[in-house]
């Protein structure tokens, strides 16, 4: 690994990384013209618990408006939580200021989904990866840009390119600059937020052995968060179900998806079709048991 | 005789790089009340392809070469008022945005009785009366009140559902849906796909579904295209295709998919196919994977374009080492 001027904050194992309580995230629906005043909330996130122990993956999925990417945001503290609490090394990053969730930054990375919106256009590849060592001030330019083609090596991304602009690289290409954005000040934890759901399958096969490439080489943490049951499955250790704001199940991954007990998580693992057509008709009977959890949603 | 009989098939767009030959001598066939799956990723040509057929490629695209018969008319001929007769009474089409395909000024009532009275000469009652059968039909609850409210008081799968009903209002023989399910969730898909599925048995409508997702032909389509970079690399029934896939690029993009059922997921890899599609103003020579494929040897793969060959009685492939012929062993990377 590079950019060796940031200790890897030691972690003891076992102990949990990320301990999530009582997570709360309230939108206000507001109302009148002159006079505004807040009608209801949408609850977008609504009680929710989880743990991430150092060097594993927790998979949190959802269907779209299940509230899984807000509360990854909620975690980076991108968003403020109405209420809750977001342990992180120790520390509450609910009630810390900026100049502290900076610091806490080096440790706690992400990965967006969208890997054209994600990159700055206007800077260079290498200027993307080395942004986060600017930012904390390690090292001088020189430093940085070295620091820079070894991140990009390490995410297999050819370094010579390190003076191009992002448009000039497909949506895979783009996903491991981000990548290698996220691994420059050594972080502890990665939040991904489906990182692979803008990609085709070969691609998105390339980019998912990535991660549990270097998962495996340092001992990163995932929250990974997708709404494809299929990928979630193969990057995680544990998984949370989400549905309406709140985690309807959670537990080890085996016995979520080959056993689920909530209701909705039955549903939803039915649902997801299966590249066997020798099972259709069993899929699709299995699907008509859970009719009516789902009717509401149609 | 086929419902639809594609034939060798040239649909290319002028780009000021060059001419982009997105649909590069593509055929197939579809019978009567079977439903076709063609898959592939992005830039193959799978929506060009239908697009293609239905009249709807604009300039800078244009048909190039190739024929379309549709019960005994080429549609890649007809012009106009003709070709307008048979899209959206004969043939159906649905698309992957039910967002944006409805008009949000109009009730759902209104844009399904359009239909109604251009192709059939409905009364205004006779079309109102039919439009509830529809949306009945397609399982919207509530459909006499729901009729005449705007696209926005639908969710999204409700609003596949109308296109659903508007694209069988005139009983066509043929629907085709390209990503009809991509931007719905994933229990509004197995809704949607369940939906199709009556509607090709009541029906003995034929349907041609276009996605990018294994899981999604496999639990629909009877026959199967796997379409790259431009043209179509295997054809076969879906048994055969899942039980036995030929084609190196299909085996691959297969072993790509992550699973959801099965043991030791976690800890194993996927296959990933390295590189990428080639750019399709300046195709490779030979074979179009050859650069990404693991069996492409020093021999003619890198030269000699493969032609389509049945390889056995209704499985087709494109390449030169189709996997019951193969005894090499993959090159490098695997």
């Amino acid at each position: 690994m590079t950019a060796p001027e940031v200790p890897r904050m030691p972690t003891t194992t076992g102990e949990p990384l990320l301990v999530v309580k009582n997570l709360k995230k309230y939108f206000p629906i507001r109302k009148g013209i002159l006079i505004d005043r807040t009608v209801d909330h949408v609850k977008a996130v609504d009680d929710v618990s989880f743990e991430v122990r150092a060097g594993e993956t927790l998979g949190l999925v959802g269907e779209s408006g299940s509230g899984k990417t807000t509360s990854g945001y909620c975690v980076l503290q991108l968003l403020k939580p109405t209420s809750g609490s977001v342990l992180f090394n120790g520390q509450e990053l609910t009630k810390m200021r900026k100049a502290g969730l900076r610091q806490v930054r080096r440790d706690l990375q992400v990965v967006f989904q969208d890997p054209y919106a994600s990159l700055n256009p206007r800077m260079t590849v290498g200027d993307i990866v080395s942004e986060p060592l600017l930012v904390h001030d390690i090292g001088d330019r020189r430093s940085r840009r070295r620091s820079a083609e070894q991140l990009l090596e390490v995410v297999g991304f050819n370094p010579d390119f390190i003076n191009r602009y992002p448009h000039e690289f497909s949506g895979g290409q783009r996903q491991r600059i981000g990548i290698a954005r996220a691994l420059a000040l050594n972080p502890s934890l990665i939040v991904c937020d489906e990182p692979v759901s803008a990609l085709d399958v070969s691609i998105q096969a390339q980019i998912l052995n990535l991660l549990k490439d270097l998962q495996a080489e340092f001992g990163l943490a995932y929250l990974f968060i997708a709404h494809d049951l299929a990928v979630v499955r193969t990057m995680s250790d544990r998984i949370a179900v989400m549905n309406r704001g709140k985690i309807v199940e959670e537990g080890p991954a085996e016995e979520v998806y080959s056993n689920p007990q909530d209701p909705y998580s039955q549903a939803l693992l039915a649902a997801v079709p299966i590249p066997d057509p020798r099972r259709m008709r069993e899929r699709r009977a299995e699907r008509r048991k859970h009719q009516d959890v789902l009717a509401e949603s149609i | 005789m086929p419902l639809l009989a594609v034939n060798n098939l040239h649909t290319f767009f002028k780009t000021r790089e060059g001419e982009v030959r997105a649909v590069d001598g593509v055929s197939f066939t579809i019978d009567r009340g079977t439903m076709l799956g063609i898959v592939g990723e992005s830039g193959c040509g799978k929506s060009v392809t239908m697009l293609s057929i239905m009249g709807l490629i604009e300039l800078p695209g244009r048909v190039v070469d190739g024929s379309a018969v549709f019960q005994g008319r080429d549609l890649l001929k007809l012009k106009g008022a003709t070709l307008e007769d048979i899209r959206g009474h004969e043939i159906g089409m649905i698309f992957q945005d039910p967002m944006t395909s409805l008009n949000p000024t109009l009730t759902i009532g209104t844009q399904i009785t359009e239909t109604l009275r251009r192709h059939l000469g409905m009364s205004k009652q006779q079309a109102r009366k039919r439009a509830i059968e529809l949306l009945q039909e397609v399982h919207i609850p509530n459909a006499s009140s729901r009729l005449d409210d705007y696209p926005h008081r639908y969710s999204g799968g409700m609003r596949q559902r109308v296109m659903i009903a508007i694209a069988i209002s005139c009983n066509p023989k043929l629907l085709i849906a390209d990503e009809p399910t991509t931007a719905l969730d994933v229990t509004v898909q197995a809704g949607v796909l369940d939906l199709l599925h009556e509607l090709r048995s009541e029906h003995e409508m034929a349907v041609i579904i276009i996605t990018h997702d294994m899981g999604v032909v496999a639990e629909t389509a009877n026959d199967i295209l796997v379409m790259y970079a431009g043209q179509v690399v295997e054809h076969a029934s879906a048994y055969d295709l899942f039980d036995r896939p030929e084609h190196p690029y299909t085996e691959a993009l297969l072993e790509a998919l992550p699973q959801v059922e099965g043991e030791g997921i976690r800890d194993g890899r996927l296959r990933s196919i390295p590189g990428r599609p080639p750019d399709l103003i300046d195709p490779p020579k030979g074979c179009r994977f050859a650069p990404r494929c693991a069996y492409a040897g020093l021999d003619d793969c890198a030269v000699v374009q493969p032609e389509l060959r049945e390889i056995r009685p209704g499985h087709w492939v494109r390449s030169r080492h189709p996997a019951s012929e193969r005894v090499a062993q993959p090159v490098g990377v695997g």
